[in-house]
């Protein structure tokens, strides 16, 4: 059911994926449909004259909107259930218009009971180098044996 | 500042039900197109999928303190990060039950002078089965001066 894109043998300590597509045109509309999805409905991301008048330039994206984009960059690479942990921190505001990549690197490759593990760390930056969000994440790999 | 004891703080369980049209839904506003999350049976959550607990009611009504409560004042409070510690698997139909605890408040000095205070929310999501399938822990920051 899973479209495992990587086994445990594949990757070494130290590997970068960096070839992940970036994600184009950042749009008002991604926040509007995160928000119906979340039920997160703060103002801050929809509503650009509650977000000027606090100061900031325009609406931005809900942080959970980009660790969620990021979470299935992460599930297309180790499996949908293969994610033992999963964590984020919100670095800076995704604005509208804004190109959002991001790229993994491998920090450790081990086992752990009979499961194949690796740790990653994991980033997602603007188009002006600005990092929006980075995490780590633990997942379990299936091996070729 | 925020009281150090307010660790261990018994925040509002809450319900949910893991429904099949809202994994698509939610699948979609992640931009994410994998087949599994739109099957027929068995759908799996996405990783971040119990955000939208937000729509179901929180259950805070049976106990437990709010945010408020706790001495925390909103205008300054930001999400600063999320971890999820993934402890089983959770697919549409299931019936999920939350409950939260503060895990952590510490302190760190801001750079632009000021403290600010990071508050840990560690919630435990169970199933219909009694098993604990999944903690999420939200971290909050508090900053010393009115976010601008």
């Amino acid at each position: 059911m899973d479209r495992v894109s990587v086994h445990f043998e594949d990757l070494q300590e130290g590997d970068e994926i960096t070839d992940w597509p970036p994600v184009e045109n950042i749009s008002r509309s991604h926040f509007v449909r995160y928000a119906g999805a979340s039920g997160d409905f703060n103002p801050m991301h929809h509503d650009d004259t509650v977000a000027t008048k606090v100061g900031y330039p325009s609406v931005f994206g809900h942080g959970m909107f980009s660790a969620g984009v990021l979470s299935h960059y992460v599930t297309d690479w180790v499996g949908v259930g293969n994610l033992r942990k999963y964590a984020v921190s919100f670095r800076g505001q995704l604005y509208p218009g804004a190109t959002l990549s991001f790229k993994a690197t491998v920090t450790k490759k081990y086992k752990e009971g009979d499961e194949n593990r690796i740790d990653a760390t994991l980033q997602g930056v603007d188009d002006k180098g600005t990092v929006i969000i980075n995490g780590s994440c633990t997942a379990a790999l299936p091996s070729r044996g | 500042m925020v009281d150090k004891s307010i660790v261990g703080t018994e925040m509002g369980g809450g319900s949910m039900v893991v429904e099949r049209g809202k994994i698509m839904e939610f699948a979609r506003a992640i931009l994410d197109e994998n087949p599994v999350y739109f099957q027929e049976t068995d759908a799996p959550a996405p990783p971040t999928f119990t955000m939208a607990g937000a729509h179901w009611p929180s259950g805070s009504g049976g106990g437990g303190a709010k945010l408020a409560d706790l001495g925390l004042d909103l205008l300054r409070v930001l999400h600063a990060g999320q971890e999820y510690e993934y402890l089983g698997e959770i697919k549409a139909g299931d019936s999920l039950t939350s409950r939260a605890v503060i895990s952590d408040v510490s302190e760190k000095e801001g750079k632009r002078g000021g403290t600010m205070t990071f508050i840990t929310s560690e919630t435990t999501f169970t199933n219909q089965r009694g098993e604990d399938v999944l903690k999420a822990r939200t971290i909050l920051v508090q900053t010393s001066k009115a976010a601008s």
